[in-house]
Order: structure tokens, then C-alpha cells, then sequence
């Protein structure tokens, strides 16, 4: 085990938590835009 | 318990008969069978030591992939003839229905079993260093375990898109705790390295709570179709 | 309740850039992994809140099957959705802390392995509700749910007496935690909780507006084909809106 070399180790833990999480919120916000658009179809 | 016993036999003996009959499923899969282990006679070609180890991997992950084959049609002849709705609207317990497709499949993979173990000992030089009898309990238990979800699934993916791989999708993430006790129970029973026992004990207590599960809840998504 | 959101928002980001300033300058460092040991913070409150959430989803699909209760299966859709982020965010920090510590991608973990099992059982219930075309969904996913449960405590046991034939590394550490690293783990679990809360609270709003918009458009044809129009390309819902 090298503690010097492994701190990447640390920031790619982190940044793929942040991303996966990311992503998931960027999967609901675009959601709900399709689900506006889907809502303006009907009041028309 | 009487009516739930002559309805599952009754079940059973129709479904037995119309295989027999025909012999179409069973055909296919005998055929399916052997060509998965000569496949993975090819892939895996170990020594007699190595492949006392693994041989339970790959014997009862073979034997997984023919239960799904039989299971993904066990409600095919049901669902054409439209016997599920009339079984909803029957005062017959549906457990009955369920029993019986439960035993057919236990039938029908234990048949395939019992062909694809001798040629797997062939084809890998199989001898169990350990008490060999054992290799009955496992089999009967962790076949059990199978096809008793199995069944359970098939009839919860009925009406789904892409049937077929919605079975296994279900089956196989709740069978692992199953699955990991036949293949170490049988790789001690073949290295003769310990005691089988707890994996034994595992299994039957698997099938006990699966079995009851399934049961219980068998009405409820038989009406959900 | 709609201004308890924005404020839900402002706390949650708060703690979250907190505990994480906690995690990374405050905590001690570990005597054998160094700074690498820090992950511990983010891969632990994951699981825990994983777990809760399951946890949650399990009460919900029992309340459906019980009561018929709409709420409850929108509550049990949320919390596995959300659960199987977290489930990912452990089987991906797991194996990036043991890479480094131990030289191994992945090893049965006892734990590890219990998680692995859960979002392989979670992500099931996922493809069952999508791919399903029954109207009765609901209530073949509150069963899964159920049979999940059950299976969980089979696996533990199956995981530990494996372990016990194969020993293998045990990531994380089985002994006691010192009372500092203890103080900042609890921090991140409680700001991980609240971020939990708040996304299921937005996927559980989303999901209310997804009911009401196909419900509006399922009306909307049905008075549309009533009155003998002709119907619109743009009018018939889609029973499948592509994701």
C-alpha cells in the first residue's frame, strides 16, 4: 500500500459520488421538463 | 385440504399426461441439457484435483439455466386457454393451481438433472471424496428452492414485456443465498473438505420461507394479472 | 409546506459542505491507510442511508398491500429508486477504498456483498415496474419488495459462514472507531439523511405530477374519442413515456 500515491484514490471516491448523484438529479430535472411539456400538449 | 390436495393432483396428472403426450418441452430441453454441458466441458477443461472445486459451480449454474428454460413455459398452456381467468373467478383455492405447477416443474428439472449429472461426472472425471448420499438432500432441496421462486416469478412476469428475461431478471438475484449453498455444499461433499451440513440446513430453511411466501402471496398476484 | 422545501435545500447543502470539510481537514488520520481511509466517510453514510431507505420501501409495500394506498406505492417507487443511487454510490466507493488498501478490486465483504445482493434485488424491482404492462403493477412490486426482505437476512448468513471456510479481508474494519472519527461519521450520515430526504421528496413530487399528467391525458382521450372527434396524434398517452 503506497498513502502517498493513493489519494487519487480519495478524490475518485468522492467525485463519483458527487457524479452518480449528479446524474440522477440531471435524470429527474430533465423528467420534469418532458413531463411540462406533456402538460402543455393537454391545455392546448 | 382435501380439495386442495385432489385439485393439485388433479393439475398435476393433466399436465404430466399433455407433456408425455407431446414431449415437446421435454425434448427441447434434454436437447438444451446436453449442450450446455458439452459447452462447458469445452470451456472449462481443469485436472481431477481442480475439478473437484469447481464442479459445483458449474454443475448447478447449468442446472440454473435449464430450470429457466422449463420454467418460462410454465404458464405458456395456461395462458392461451385462458385458465387463469377462470381460476380467479373459481371458488378453487389457487394454491392448488400453484402446487401443481410447483410439482410438474420439480418433476420436469429433476429429470433434466438427472441426466445432465452423469454426463458432467464423465466428462470431468467425478468422484466424491466425501459422503456421496449427501448429494441427494442438496439436490432435492436446491431444486426445490428454484423452481418453487421459479414458478412464483413466471406467474409475476406474465404479463410483462419481454417475458422470458423478466423470469430470470427476478429469479436470480433473490436465489443467491440458495445458489451459494448448493455449490459449496456440493464442493465439500466432492473435495470431502468439512461438513456440508450448515448449507444443508440453509437450504431447507430457504425452501420453508420461500415455500410459505409463495403461498401466501400466490392469490394476490394471481388476481394481479 | 412548499417554503419547507427551499429551507430543507439550504440546511442539507449546509451540512453536506460541513461534514465534508469535517471528513477531510478535521477527521485524524488513519494510522495504516492514511488519507485514503477518508473515503470511509462517504461509503459508510451511503449505506446506512440505503439501507433506511429499503428499509422504508419495505413499510410502504406492505401498507399497499394492506390498504390499496396509492401514497404508499408512490413512497415505495421513490425509496427504491433513490435507495439503488446510494446502493451504487457503496459498491463503487467499496471497491475504490479496497484497490489501494488491500490491493484487490473486490472481495466478499461481508457487508460489501449483503449490498451487492440488495441492489441486485432493488435494480429487479426497478426493471419489474417498468417493463410490467399489468394495471396491477403496484401490487407485484410490493410483493418482490417482500420477498426481498426475506431473502436478506438468508444472504447474511450465507455471506458469513462462507467467510468463515474462505477467509477474506473485511473492509472498513471490524474494531472499535475512535470517538473523533465516530463524531464525523455521524455528521456525514446525518447530511447524506437529509439529502436522501430532499431527493425523495423531489422524485415523490415528480411522481405526483406524473400521475396527474397521465391521468389528465388518459380523461382527455377517453372525451375526446366520447365526443366522436377525430383524435390527434399528439392527444393519445402514451402508456410508455420513453425515459
Amino acid at each position: 500500500m503506497n498513502p502517498a500515491g493513493s489519494i487519487k484514490f480519495l478524490y475518485a471516491a468522492y467525485i463519483a459520488t458527487w457524479l452518480i448523484h449528479g446524474l440522477y438529479i440531471g435524470s429527474l430535472v430533465r423528467r420534469y421538463g418532458r413531463l411540462r411539456e406533456r402538460k402543455k400538449e393537454l391545455g392546448k | 385440504m382435501s380439495s386442495l390436495r385432489s385439485i393439485t393432483l388433479a393439475t398435476l396428472t393433466k399436465d404430466v399426461r399433455l407433456e408425455w403426450r407431446s414431449k415437446d418441452a421435454i425434448n427441447s430441453m434434454l436437447f438444451f441439457s446436453l449442450l450446455v454441458v458439452v459447452i462447458f466441458s469445452f470451456s472449462f477443461d481443469p485436472n481431477a484435483e481442480e475439478s473437484r472445486q469447481i464442479a459445483g459451480g458449474l454443475i448447478w449454474v447449468a442446472f440454473l439455466f435449464a430450470a429457466v428454460v422449463a420454467l418460462n413455459q410454465t404458464w405458456a398452456r395456461e395462458l392461451r386457454n385462458q385458465v387463469l381467468d377462470a381460476y380467479r373467478v373459481s371458488p378453487a383455492p389457487a394454491n392448488a393451481l400453484f402446487m401443481a405447477k410447483v410439482l410438474g416443474n420439480f418433476i420436469l428439472v429433476s429429470l433434466l438433472e438427472g441426466l445432465m449429472a452423469p454426463l458432467f461426472m464423465i466428462f470431468y472425471n467425478l468422484r466424491a471424496l466425501g459422503p456421496a448420499w449427501q448429494l441427494i438432500p442438496v439436490a432435492l432441496l436446491g431444486t426445490w428452492a428454484l423452481v418453487v421462486n421459479g414458478t412464483f416469478f413466471a406467474a409475476m412476469s406474465l404479463r410483462t414485456r419481454s417475458r422470458e428475461i423478466m423470469l430470470p431478471l427476478l429469479l436470480f438475484p433473490i436465489s443467491i443465498p440458495a445458489v451459494q449453498s448448493m455449490v459449496e455444499a456440493t464442493r465439500i461433499i466432492l473435495t470431502g473438505d468439512g461438513a456440508a451440513r450448515f448449507w444443508i440446513v440453509l437450504l431447507l430453511t430457504y425452501d420453508v420461507v420461500f415455500t410459505t411466501a409463495c403461498l401466501a402471496l400466490f392469490e394476490t398476484i394471481l388476481q394481479a394479472e | 409546506m412548499k417554503r419547507a422545501f427551499p429551507i430543507l435545500a439550504a440546511v442539507t447543502a449546509l451540512l453536506l459542505a460541513y461534514a465534508f470539510y469535517e471528513a477531510i481537514w478535521v477527521a485524524p488520520m488513519e494510522r495504516t491507510m492514511g488519507d485514503v481511509q477518508r473515503i470511509f466517510y462517504y461509503h459508510v453514510p451511503s449505506a446506512w442511508t440505503a439501507f433506511l431507505l429499503f428499509f422504508v420501501n419495505l413499510i410502504a409495500s406492505v401498507i399497499y398491500l394492506v390498504r390499496r394506498n396509492a401514497k404508499a406505492d408512490a413512497v415505495a417507487l421513490v425509496t427504491a429508486e433513490v435507495g439503488v443511487v446510494f446502493c451504487t454510490i457503496v459498491l463503487v466507493t467499496g471497491p475504490i477504498w479496497a484497490r489501494p488498501v488491500w490491493g484487490i478490486w473486490w472481495t466478499w465483504d461481508i457487508r460489501l456483498t449483503t449490498t451487492l445482493v440488495l441492489w441486485l434485488i432493488y435494480v429487479s424491482y426497478l426493471v419489474l415496474r417498468r417493463f410490467s404492462e399489468s394495471s396491477q403493477t403496484p401490487k407485484l412490486a410490493a410483493v418482490l419488495a417482500i420477498f426481498g426482505a426475506l431473502d436478506v437476512p438468508l444472504v447474511y448468513f450465507s455471506i458469513w459462514f462462507f467467510r468463515t471456510q474462505h477467509p477474506q479481508p473485511v473492509i472498513g474494519g471490524g474494531g472499535s472507531i475512535d470517538p473523533r472519527m465516530l463524531h464525523v461519521l455521524l455528521l456525514n450520515w446525518l447530511a447524506f439523511s437529509c439529502f436522501a430526504l430532499l431527493v425523495s421528496w423531489a422524485r415523490y413530487r415528480l411522481e405526483m405530477f406524473k400521475r396527474e399528467v397521465e391521468e389528465a391525458e388518459a380523461l382527455e382521450s377517453l372525451l375526446v374519442a366520447g365526443s366522436g372527434a377525430q383524435i390527434s396524434k399528439t392527444q393519445i398517452p402514451l402508456s410508455r413515456e420513453p425515459q
